[in-house]
């Protein structure tokens, strides 16, 4: 059912989707169950009475925060549980910034454009490679997305890596992420933005470490002859 | 006040809470079945890219030869996600059904204020003209989803078209019609009781609305000032919600406007169920001939969600650039909902359980209810869940799971309503036998358009595509996707037997059954269509609401509010 996962912990998010089935499947067995049973048992029928409770004894009750106590650890603590670990390997650990590559991501109405800091490391000065549409990264490595947008909300989602982040103007967000399958995948752009919204596709490119140094040191000639000219 | 006898003052501009609450189910019931259509187009269009839609596509434009293009694409599901919401759900659940319901069940003569009341139709009216005036403005109809997100709503630069700015205005209409209605439910609920109707002998339909309009009451206007602004960041030039480079002269800030949106949104999500828990509260019972389980705990759990549905709204908003920490809280407090819905469940089930249950139609919805909202509930937990749904959030799954629970439970609790209580509306009931083939086949189809929603969302399948075979991972899917076309053309099919059960019973000869159902509570104490201020006296209270099998009468299965005590009923 879920894409391939080409990343580091995209794993966590299937096996999360998987518990939240284990754990809610039960609840609504026990829902059909029921309802089928009541409508084959208790069908009305001549002579016979429905039974008059209320459900306020004490045993209802008892029942009643019970039931609570089972859903509130069983399902809602379990969940949070196991997420709050997802969470943190996914979201909370930002790769040290000179441990990881780092890249400018711009969204607009219906392009993603890419900026890598070139040849200096150093972002904004006439060496950085850019590209419209396609990004490359490598194997093994953290990579930081630095995201902005030039009009409206658009949602940076990379469906083979199990994340997104909403790009928004006026403000810089972050998404970082690993990945271990090389392979081209495809970037969506998840938020409403427009008419042209469908059609707001990239290309996530994953090579390995030799590829993209290879394919790095190309685009870094390229640009630095460009700013030499 | 005596009966008015003009035909405009008792048609039209009434102030009688039946005759409002007729207009509101009248109107409810046309933007239902325009908002349908809309959602009919749409699933062609994803289980056939462009490629001309028969019949339906022609209205759309005259250049497009039936073909969905994206800019009306988008203006589709923008249409028939607002005018769902605000012109058919809610004007039917709470505009109809409150309007009828809540003065009958508490035995009063009428609301609180009742020009006030015709003035919230009127409103409510006035609103629809307007939202539907945008399909004749140039540029079309509203298109940045029901949502509206800054700055694509608000920036004229990107979303041009006025159509967009009447919209905003129509909400707002809508919006006021509803806050004038909330105003009203909870003055009549709380000072128009009959003598021995004590608020814990209310029956649960009249606690759905009073808890409702509590919600509307607090959280209608916050989504009225983020209209207002988006207003004029349209209009003036201000930039409340703009930001970066479309805003020049300095921006504001977009998450503002989401927090706004879903400060309210979220809450509307419990406005547009609770009615329906609480007419499930009344059809459980009755169908089943025996009292409602755990009444008192039903009425608090309703309390705690009220309650705690005010401080979850940023679970839509974990992408959108939150801190962390914030949306761990949001998620805690969310599937901590989990807890009185998993009581109104026992409750529900343990109502039907051993009693003498009657499968006539409106029980069937109700049980319908029962099925759907488990799954639509059920799903809440993956989409409260931070990790999973940062992964899930803006695919189809979230469009499934909030269909299960707004479209599908809404709707068959809707149905239940119309079923139940159409004899004392119109004073003769809907035939059975249609009723049942409608049931059968709504359900049916109902979850093949919404269960594979779900599955193409775990695929990564993203919602509002106007073409989802754009990209190669979603092509797999085209099975699922004419599954859902089929489904919703079968659903359609379904309605038109409603629609002509509805129309032919009302052209038929009266019955004036004043209780088909043996029901207990105070609607069924009066004539089927009940008198100009209701009840010929005010009755008296002498029980709870839901007395049935009770073992103190031997010749009938149940004892109605308003009879004189009898020895040895409980109270």
């Amino acid at each position: 059912m879920f894409p391939q996962d080409a990343s580091l912990n995209g794993h966590r998010i299937d096996e999360l989707f998987w518990l939240a089935c284990e754990l809610t499947a039960p609840a609504f067995v026990i829902v059909v169950a029921v309802l089928a049973i009541s409508v084959v048992r208790f069908r009305a029928r001549e002579g016979r009475r429905a039974s008059y409770t209320k459900g306020d004894s004490p045993r209802a009750l008892g029942l009643t925060l019970g039931l609570v106590l089972v859903v509130f650890v069983g399902i809602d603590v379990n969940l949070a549980w196991h997420d709050a670990h997802a969470f943190h390997e996914l979201f909370e650990k930002p790769p040290a910034p000179d441990q990881a590559l780092r890249i400018r991501v711009l969204a607009e109405q219906f392009l993603w454009s890419f900026r890598y800091a070139g040849a200096d490391g150093q972002f904004d000065t006439a060496d950085d490679p850019t590209m419209t549409g396609e990004v490359h990264i490598p194997t093994g490595k953290p990579v930081i997305f630095e995201l902005r947008s030039r009009d409206v909300i658009h949602s940076f989602c990379l469906p083979n890596m199990r994340v997104k982040q909403d790009a928004l103007p006026g403000m810089t967000t972050y998404l970082y992420t690993e990945a271990t399958v090389p392979g081209r995948y495809e970037i969506m752009c998840a938020q409403l933005c427009g008419f042209g919204h469908y059609a707001m596709r990239g290309t996530l490119v994953v090579e390995t470490p030799e590829q993209f140094d290879q394919w790095m040191r190309e685009r870094n000639h390229e640009f630095g002859v460009a700013r030499a000219e | 006040m005596s009966e008015p006898t003009s035909f405009l003052r008792r048609y039209v501009f009434s102030t009688d809470h039946k005759v409002i609450g007729k207009q509101y189910l009248f109107t409810g019931l046309f933007f239902l079945l325009v908002a349908g259509l809309f959602a009919i187009l749409i699933r062609w269009q994803i289980a056939h890219p462009f490629q001309p839609m028969p019949v339906l596509g022609h209205l759309l434009s005259s250049d497009s030869h039936g073909v969905v293009i994206p800019t009306e694409y988008s203006k589709l599901f923008t249409m028939h996600g607002s005018l769902m919401v605000f012109f058919a759900v809610t004007p039917i659940l709470i505009g109809a059904f409150g309007n009828f319901i809540i003065p009958l069940q508490i035995g009063a003569r009428d609301m609180s204020f009742p020009v006030l009341n015709m003035l919230s139709y009127w409103v409510y009216a006035l609103g629809s003209v307007a939202v539907l005036s945008v399909f004749f403005v140039s540029g079309g109809a509203a298109s940045a989803g029901w949502t509206a997100y800054a700055p694509l709503s608000s920036s004229v630069k990107i979303t041009p078209g006025f159509g967009q700015t009447i919209w905003i205005v129509a909400i707002a209409f809508s919006g006021t019609s509803t806050l004038l209605g909330a105003i009203n439910y909870i003055a009549t609920i709380l000072n128009e009781r009959c003598p021995g109707m004590d608020l814990m002998r209310m029956p649960l339909t009249t606690w759905g609305f009073f808890y409702t309009s509590i919600l509307n009451l607090l959280w209608v206007p916050l989504i009225a000032a983020a209209l207002f602004m988006l207003v004029l960041d349209r209009t003036v030039g201000t930039s409340f919600f703009t930001a970066g480079p479309l805003a020049p002269r300095g921006g504001g800030q977009p998450l503002l406007y989401q927090h706004l949106f879903w400060g309210f949104g979220h809450p509307e999500v419990y406005i547009l169920i609770l009615p329906i828990w609480g007419l499930l509260g009344d059809l459980l019972a009755t169908f089943s001939r025996k009292p409602a389980f755990g009444y008192r705990a039903t009425v608090i759990s309703m309390g705690v969600i009220v309650a705690v549905s005010q401080v979850v709204w940023g679970h839509h908003m974990y992408t959108a650039g939150m801190n962390p920490i914030l949306g761990k809280t949001f998620m805690f407090l969310t599937v901590s909902i989990s807890m009185p819905t998993a009581i109104f469940f026992f409750n529900w089930l343990a109502t039907i359980w051993g009693g003498a249950i009657q499968l006539k139609t409106p029980m069937l919805f109700a049980l319908g209810v029962v099925f759907v909202f488990a799954l639509g509930g059920l799903t809440g937990l993956f989409n409260a869940v931070q990790a999973l749904d940062v992964y899930i959030h803006d695919t189809t799954f979230v469009v499934g799971h909030f269909h299960y629970t707004l479209a599908a439970s809404v709707f068959f609790g809707m149905l239940a309503g119309i079923y139940f209580w159409f004899p004392k509306m119109f004073g003769r009931a809907l035939d059975e036998r249609l009723g049942k083939v409608h049931f059968a086949i709504s359900f049916l189809a109902l979850n093949g358009v919404f269960a594979p929603m779900m599955v193409m969302g775990v695929g990564g399948a993203l919602r509002r595509l106007a073409d989802p075979s754009h990209y190669e991972l979603l092509r797999k899917f085209s099975t699922w996707n004419q599954v859902a076309w089929w489904s919703a053309f079968a659903l359609l099919g379904g309605q038109l037997v409603f629609a002509y059960n509805f129309v032919r019973t009302l052209a038929s000869r009266p019955t004036n059954v004043q209780n088909p159902w043996n029901a207990t509570t105070l609607e069924w104490a009066t004539s089927s269509p009940p008198p100009h201020e209701n009840f010929p006296a005010i009755p008296v209270v002498c029980r709870g609401p839901y007395e049935y099998s009770s073992p103190a009468v031997a010749d009938r299965d149940f004892i109605a509010q308003n009879e004189p005590a009898l020895e040895g009923a409980s109270a």
